[in-house]
């Protein structure tokens, strides 16, 4: 497969699609990567080395420093996603839009900051590089230069990111103030979410497993299990339906599934 | 319910809980030994459980009323408990707000979704945190926390900029609560249900913040989120509490927590 083809074998019309089947998503974008890295041959042996590890960054241990470590390549992506876009000239200029996402990016810089001092600094054993991020993912996404996209991966991101450090917070269990750090970021996460969902005219709550209108197809790993009701044996769902019962509840990712997502957008 | 709920100054209890911290200081310093058996000693009734709860939870004192007065108590439980009087008062809110007269004329489309959403949500914790504590008690006929009652004082809830900023306030305090809370919680299922359901009240304050003042940073502004750290509030029950007994009659105490 050389490159032309490859890119003729996935359009970006194919990944925006809103409707569709939940089963090809984020397994799709995996085999991209897998296309991808046979199309580069090509192109040499160290293109090859750098995308044969394409979404291969290591689960994080489950301890409070692998808790850390997971943490700050998430917020890593965050930062580094934000600053692109603002400097892109993809977000409208001078509005709502504007000050949301310099807010959002102010605070996943401090973020890292933050996560770079928890881990003892950049000379820590701890320390975790940031990873080289490739948000069009081989270029099946334009987030820079469409500003839909834009905010379709910045949701997916913010919800993501809600999500991971959730299921994180065992991990942190015996270090409380790391714990009561980690949840205060968590916090953020979420009204950062709650408000880029406001702006894509969705509501700010994750209703079942729906990940809303206008979002590309290869997003659905970030809403699967969200449709959970059974809360402590207590059924959410009893007094006013399933969808306000999965509202008031957001659920964790593991590890392995944080990571995979942040891994797509990893070269 | 022999639970005896006293309707009076919320700030006797605040007084007589700092009293108390004086005194059970000193019992710690004492003898730690002592502690599981210094409080609760009528309504402690042990089930055969109970011995596994205390060693689980390391700590003795449940919820209850004590000298006519509910204690949240200590430990797992008594986080929870605490959680369900703040969710007791959420609902209560948001259930007098979606059933106000007036409520569809004077709240635009937008704000009747949310706050019609958050009534539900709020509704739903509240019920969760009944139902789990009654689970989890080993006697929640005395050691449930009752019914709270609030008032509201002037609150005009026909306002939408009052019922907004009251709104706000409460799910601000909210994701405080939980923030400050986690830390306090041992058991690590308790610990993901609260982290489960702090980032949805998070949200609730983002969502209220931007119909508040939509064409800003406010949903997650520099008030409340850090400048320097990027972290949101955080808040101990004892500074949580004494916010929330500004709409709660009900008299209780949180001894055994911070």
């Amino acid at each position: 497969m050389n490159i032309l083809k490859f890119i003729e074998s996935f359009t970006n019309e194919e990944l925006m699609q809103s409707k569709g089947s939940r089963r090809d998503s984020f397994g799709k974008i995996s085999q991209l990567g897998k296309n991808l890295a046979l199309a580069s041959i090509p192109f040499g042996l160290s293109s090859l080395t750098n995308v044969a590890y394409a979404g291969k960054i290591k689960p994080t241990p489950s301890n409070p420093i692998g808790a850390l470590q997971l943490a700050l390549t998430l917020e890593y992506l965050e930062k580094e996603y934000y600053i692109m876009g603002l400097e892109s000239g993809v977000i409208p200029t001078g509005g709502r839009d504007e000050k949301v996402f310099m807010q959002i990016s102010d605070h996943e810089t401090d973020h890292v900051t933050f996560l770079i001092n928890g881990l003892g600094g950049v000379g820590s054993p701890n320390f975790v590089e940031k990873p080289t991020f490739d948000f069009t993912v081989g270029g099946a996404f334009d987030p820079f230069n469409h500003y839909p996209t834009f905010l379709a991966l910045a949701q997916a991101f913010e919800d993501t990111g809600v999500r991971a450090y959730k299921g994180q917070a065992g991990n942190l269990i015996s270090a409380p103030d790391l714990l009561t750090a980690a949840l205060q970021i968590h916090s953020v996460e979420a009204r950062h979410a709650s408000e880029v969902r406001r702006l894509r005219g969705l509501r700010g709550w994750i209703t079942l497993n729906q990940r809303g209108a206008g979002m590309p197809e290869a997003t659905q790993a970030v809403y699967n299990g969200e449709e959970n009701i059974i809360q402590a044996g207590y059924d959410t769902s009893s007094l006013f339906g399933a969808e306000a019962g999965s509202e008031s509840y957001d659920e964790p990712l593991t590890t392995d599934q944080a990571v995979a997502i942040a891994g797509l957008f990893i070269v | 319910m022999k639970n005896v709920v006293q309707i009076k100054e919320v700030n006797s209890s605040i007084k007589n809980r700092r009293e108390f911290l004086k005194i059970s200081g000193l019992t710690v310093l004492g003898s730690g030994l002592l502690l599981s058996s210094c409080n609760n000693d009528d309504d402690l009734i042990l089930s055969p459980n109970s011995n596994n709860l205390t060693a689980k939870y390391g700590q003795g004192h449940f919820p209850g009323t004590k000298d006519g007065v509910f204690d949240l108590g200590a430990g797992d439980l008594g986080v929870l408990t605490y959680a369900y009087a703040l969710e007791q008062l959420e609902a209560d809110f948001y259930t007098k707000v979606v059933n106000a007269s007036g409520f569809t004329s004077n709240f635009t489309a937008e704000d009747q979704q949310v706050l019609v959403d958050l009534y539900h949500h709020e509704v739903i914790h509240r019920e969760f945190f009944k139902t789990a504590l009654t689970g989890a008690l080993p006697n929640p006929k005395k050691q449930l926390l009752p019914n709270l009652e609030f008032d509201y004082g002037s609150l005009n809830f026909s306002s939408r900029s009052q019922v907004l900023a009251t709104a706000k306030a409460l799910e601000d305090t909210g994701v405080a609560a939980y923030n400050g809370a986690g830390r306090l919680i041992s058991n690590p299922d308790y610990l993901l249900l609260a982290g489960k359901i702090v980032s949805v009240e998070a949200r609730h304050a983002s969502a209220i913040r931007s119909l508040i003042n939509p064409n800003s940073k406010d949903f997650a502004g520099d008030d409340v989120v850090d400048t320097t750290t990027g972290l949101d509030v955080k808040k101990n029950p004892s500074e949580v509490i004494a916010i929330a007994s500004g709409f709660i009659t009900t008299t209780f105490t949180a001894l055994y927590l911070p």
